[in-house]
């Protein structure tokens, strides 16, 4: 008799990690998943800004569109690429480890999910550097900005270090970068939380939070996750390969 | 719980279609197709490569109607944001009054 009142107990109160708001843990789960995607169309809307002012400036633009495209490492943006789908991949399945059960399997998809995003990072950093380098910051060290107060002084602005296809000029090769810094920084900046919230699920999935019944985390940041990896999936062919097969020699 | 659980051979064909597309676009993107074909086979393979992200790794295809329908109005969004301004920026020529 004891040992049934508890089973009706269980059955009313449920799960520890069950709401109060909540009829059960399936319930509040399709509540968060939804929650989420809701919060992930406001990014929609938030990078669909960027991709219209990308869309309106490269056919404003084309030819300085793609000798600036030129100049980014497609090697490290196809590397970057792979590295942001398989950690995708093992955001997948450190999902379907916590479905099934599996703690410690849990625990190593999402130490590489992190590993993963944050060599992304790195190697962000690494182009990011080498356009430091190469002055290819949108401002006054523009190379052939006739602006550039070194330019002036030397006399030698190096114009054919652009590149520059016919009707492109350093103005507008300058807002390609802009666009490439807003767009590539935001996603970034999008990773760079990700990393944060995956540390937080990494911590707690140590501690064996998350099981079959509660792990809507995992599931809810997963999602994130995947959408930030949606965005690159954009941005690495508009940003990167524009102009590839307008290059001769 | 009738939570579907997606098997783990699904998301290991979903992640080698990725890497495959990805190849696909780098080594397309060297080849000079006529007009803006470039274009179209890049942007044709990145909506490819993000269904498949969309349907499996987020689970969409097994999720409720209604995060379809969210989905939806996110996509619904975005096509009026690029219909309406596009065609404000596009027609703005026609006008012989144009300044600046």
């Amino acid at each position: 008799m004891s040992s049934h009142a508890t089973t009706a107990d269980e059955a009313q109160h449920g799960h520890p990690a069950l709401q109060h708001h909540f009829e059960n843990m399936e319930q509040q789960r399709e509540a968060g998943t939804l929650g989420m995607w809701v919060f992930l169309v406001t990014e929609i809307m938030f990078f669909g800004g960027m991709f219209l002012a990308y869309t309106l400036y490269r056919s404003f633009y084309p030819a300085a569109f793609a000798s600036a495209s030129n100049h980014l490492d497609i090697t490290l943006g196809a590397v970057n690429t792979g590295v942001l789908i398989f950690s995708s991949f093992t955001m997948a399945m450190a999902v379907y480890c916590t479905q099934v059960g599996k703690q410690r399997p849990q625990v190593v998809c999402l130490a590489l999910t992190l590993i993963l995003g944050l060599t992304f990072l790195g190697i962000k950093a690494v182009e990011y550097k080498s356009k430091w380098d190469d002055h290819l910051i949108p401002g006054r060290l523009f190379p052939g900005n006739p602006y550039n107060p070194t330019v002036a002084q030397h006399g030698d602005p190096d114009p054919h270090k652009l590149h520059l296809l016919e009707g492109a000029t350093v103005e507008k090769v300058q807002m390609f970068y802009w666009i490439y810094f807003a767009m590539t920084g935001m996603h970034a900046l999008h990773m760079i939380i990700g990393a944060g919230l995956i540390t937080y699920l990494l911590i707690f999935s140590m501690k064996g939070r998350f099981d079959p019944e509660y792990h809507s985390p995992v599931e809810v940041i997963g999602l994130y996750w995947h959408f930030v990896d949606i965005v690159w999936i954009f941005l690495f062919p508009l940003l990167y390969l524009l102009g590839r097969h307008l290059e001769h020699g | 719980m009738s939570e579907h659980i997606v098997p783990v051979r699904i998301y290991v064909t979903i992640f080698l279609v990725l890497l495959v597309g990805t190849a696909l676009t780098v080594m397309a993107a060297y080849v000079d197709f006529p007009w803006q074909f470039n274009t179209i086979v890049a942007m044709t393979i990145a909506v490819t490569k993000a269904t498949f992200v969309v349907l499996y790794f987020m689970h969409v295809r097994y999720s409720t109607r209604l995060v379809w329908v969210i989905i939806g109005a996110a996509l619904f969004w975005m096509a009026i944001l690029f219909a309406l301004t596009l065609s404000d920026f596009y027609t703005r020529p026609w006008l012989s009054t144009q300044t600046g």
